[in-house]
């Protein structure tokens, strides 16, 4: 069978494909709206967490000999507490500011993380192999898939699906999304706000962190790896709407999907296609397909 | 700032009574730009400007009584920062020689200014062609490899082992499509046919869907048209979806650091076009060995060609008696090159620096017998075949 003169099973393997670069986009986005949804700020040094995440996992792997489950448990703690000190020390002040000074504030901590990192490390990377468990392939039928990225599939679905549900339906959520309402009625019923801000950047940047691990074995582990993914994930962040949980999941999940399918018609436009769609989501719906205008 | 000017003289300069004006008292600047913090900074980068530091401390920091300066820019990979930036170091700075790093559409941005600011242009890092041929200067020298080299380098050997049929993946900008033109033409002419292409954008992290579209066309030979850490990717994704069982990967333009990068593992097999390798000989090693001091990694060709082509400038400066371009020039065209670069190398009127080239293959891990120890030679090419043949050539400076 042919679709657009492309058998079908070129097709659905494109798809697939799509899909995993989808679930970095998904986990990310997610990352980031939910920092954004608590504390109004634009996390931009969410591409250098997400550096930081593989990086680490390089380093424990090459100066400990720490494996790659291990890490993938222990490096989003360790980002996350990076974070922690940022958001305690630096972001905390900036609350009462505009966004934009977040932003920036962010946007320089990047530049300081990656160019550090690039002096020690250099610019082409670091090699880092896929655990043992999951370095072969499965054949589908329609295309051989490395049972790796099935893993990053399926692990990121379920850290973001979890994230999903604590938010949505558990007290802890509650207190959260009361808290994106109005902080200081939170703070009033008795609840540490500051200590739940600080915990959420935390836990953001861990998200960033988790999917750091996840692209350790498929990209070259180098300084500038988030940079050249971050740009993107922020236009899913604004197609999905600033601050929606489901929204940014299923954004980023739609946009690696598109993106795949224009790397078979027009691989050139494969980098442009996501802001293609923002400019005209922007234009219909400014606050995103599943954003709520305030 | 990312701006740094180093001041590089050994000897103080003392005046030098009667008859010299305070014109030829002003410096020789060294203008070096290239990508400093992209993903072609470790080709180049701060390592290439260590080696044009080495040589100007080499020839002793001063040529005719004037003190030797360098400064140092990054293009970012952006051809309006690396032409503004020219301007700017001739028309304020008094830059008197420029050289260029990697990134074709740089490179050409700033022989298109150095051309018109008649000073002198000499680029190691760039590939595309188009410098000596279409876009050829009297002011500009290509001299450490070009796009034509490697085709009739790793697209040659290829052919030669009996695989034919190719697809290209093929960085989307100036480089990428000469290196795939230039490697097709080779094809085509050795009987070979290109069943397709796909165009990336520079810096993709994402290249299995390229690659699958790649196996799906049933080519024997996976030409990569890219470079840095397009390059690293892809090879790494290629092993990833198990494509380097049914395709050979022929990387047009591998860097040593690229094989350092991606592991021997992953690496094995590749065949690589270089103009240079730091294990080729007793100069070579020794160059080597003072630079892997100073920066903790072995040299790219690029940057053993950016201490050579410093070399044969300040030689030349020397010779002719005066920084002016068309001496120097003029100099450096009637001088062979002969040191730890290349033997018998030589400026064609273009402005290739016609030397030969050598065809490796990535040992096997078994074969790595120490840290940096990645080639073998498979072939050596006379720089007359590896380079444009004066016939084919669009340049009006070559066939008048």
């Amino acid at each position: 069978m042919e679709i657009f003169g492309l058998s079908s099973s070129a097709l659905l393997s494109q798809l697939l494909l799509g899909l995993v670069n989808g679930s970095f986009y998904a986990i990310l986005s997610l990352g980031l709206a939910v920092i954004f949804g608590l504390l109004n700020v634009i996390n931009f040094s969410h591409g250098a967490m997400f550096m930081l995440g593989a990086i680490v996992t390089w380093m424990a792997g090459q100066y400990f000999g720490i494996n790659y489950w291990v890490m993938l448990l222990l490096s989003p703690i360790v980002v996350g507490l990076v974070g922690i000190v940022i958001e305690r020390l630096l972001l905390r002040h900036l609350y009462q500011l505009d966004h934009l000074y977040g932003l920036l504030l962010t946007f320089g901590l990047t530049l300081f993380i990656e160019g550090v990192l690039r002096s020690i490390y250099g610019a082409s990377g670091l090699a880092y192999s896929a655990p043992e468990l999951l370095s072969g392939s499965t054949d589908l039928g329609f295309m051989v898939l490395p049972n790796y990225r099935a893993w990053v599939v399926f692990s990121s679905l379920t850290v973001c699906f979890a994230t999903w549900y604590v938010i949505e339906k558990t007290s802890i959520g509650a207190y959260l999304r009361a808290g994106t309402e109005n902080p200081k009625l939170v703070q009033a019923f008795g609840v540490n706000f500051p200590l739940m801000t600080t915990l959420t950047y935390g836990f953001g940047v861990a998200l960033a962190a988790f999917s750091g691990v996840l692209a350790a074995p498929i990209i070259q582990v180098s300084p500038l790896m988030g940079s050249n993914l971050i740009i993107v994930v922020f236009a899913v962040v604004v197609i999905g709407g600033m601050g929606s949980i489901m929204g940014s999941i299923i954004t980023g999940l739609g946009l690696g999907l598109i993106e795949g399918l224009t790397k078979v018609f027009y691989p050139q436009a494969s980098s442009t296609v996501v802001f293609a769609i923002m400019v005209i989501v922007l234009l219909f719906r400014p606050a995103g397909l599943f954003g709520r205008e305030k | 700032m990312k701006r740094t000017l180093i001041s590089l003289a050994v000897a103080a300069l003392a005046a030098v009574s009667g008859g010299v004006g305070a014109a030829d008292q002003a410096p020789v600047k060294i203008g070096f730009i290239t990508d400093m913090s992209g993903l072609y900074a470790d080709i180049d980068g701060q390592g290439g400007l260590e080696a044009i530091k080495m040589a100007v401390a080499d020839f002793g920091g001063t040529v005719l009584g004037k003190k030797i300066e360098i400064v140092s820019a990054d293009h970012q990979n952006k051809a309006d920062i690396a032409a503004s930036k020219t301007r700017e170091w001739v028309d304020q700075d008094g830059v008197t020689v420029i050289f260029g790093g990697t990134n074709s559409g740089t490179a050409l941005a700033t022989a298109k200014v150095a051309a018109e600011k008649k000073r002198i242009y000499i680029n190691n890092g760039a590939g595309t062609s188009a410098l000596t041929n279409e876009q050829c200067s009297p002011y500009t020298i290509h001299y450490t490899y070009d796009t034509i080299a490697l085709a009739n380098g790793s697209a040659k050997g290829m052919m030669d082992k009996g695989l034919k049929t190719w697809y290209f993946l093929t960085a989307d900008y100036a480089f990428g499509y000469a290196l795939e033109k230039d490697a097709t033409n080779v094809i085509n002419a050795s009987g070979g046919k290109v069943l397709g292409t796909s165009k990336h954008p520079l810096n993709a992290s994402d290249f299995s869907s390229y690659l699958l579209q790649a196996q799906n066309s049933k080519a024997q030979v996976l030409g990569l048209a890219n470079a840095g850490g397009d390059t690293i990717n892809s090879v790494k994704a290629a092993n990833e979806f198990g494509i380097t069982k049914t395709m050979k990967i022929a990387g047009l333009l591998v860097f040593i650091t690229d094989v350092h990068a991606i592991g021997i593992k992953n690496a094995q097999g590749l065949l690589a076009t270089e103009a240079w390798y730091w294990d080729q000989s007793d100069q070579s090693r020794k160059f080597a060995g003072r630079f892997m001091e100073k920066m903790k990694r072995m040299p790219s060709m690029v940057q053993a060609g950016n201490y050579s082509s410093t070399m044969t400038y300040l030689n030349a400066v020397k010779a002719a008696g005066t920084d002016d371009s068309d001496k120097v020039m003029a100099q450096m065209r009637k001088t062979k090159i002969n040191d730890m670069f290349t033997k018998n190398g030589y400026i064609r009127k273009d402005g290739t620096m016609v030397h030969d080239m050598y065809l490796f293959e990535v040992k096997t891990p078994s074969e790595v017998k120490s840290p940096w120890d990645y080639y073998k030679l498979v072939s050596t090419l006379s720089g007359e075949k590896a380079f444009t043949i004066p016939p084919d050539s669009k340049c009006a400076l070559l066939n008048k």
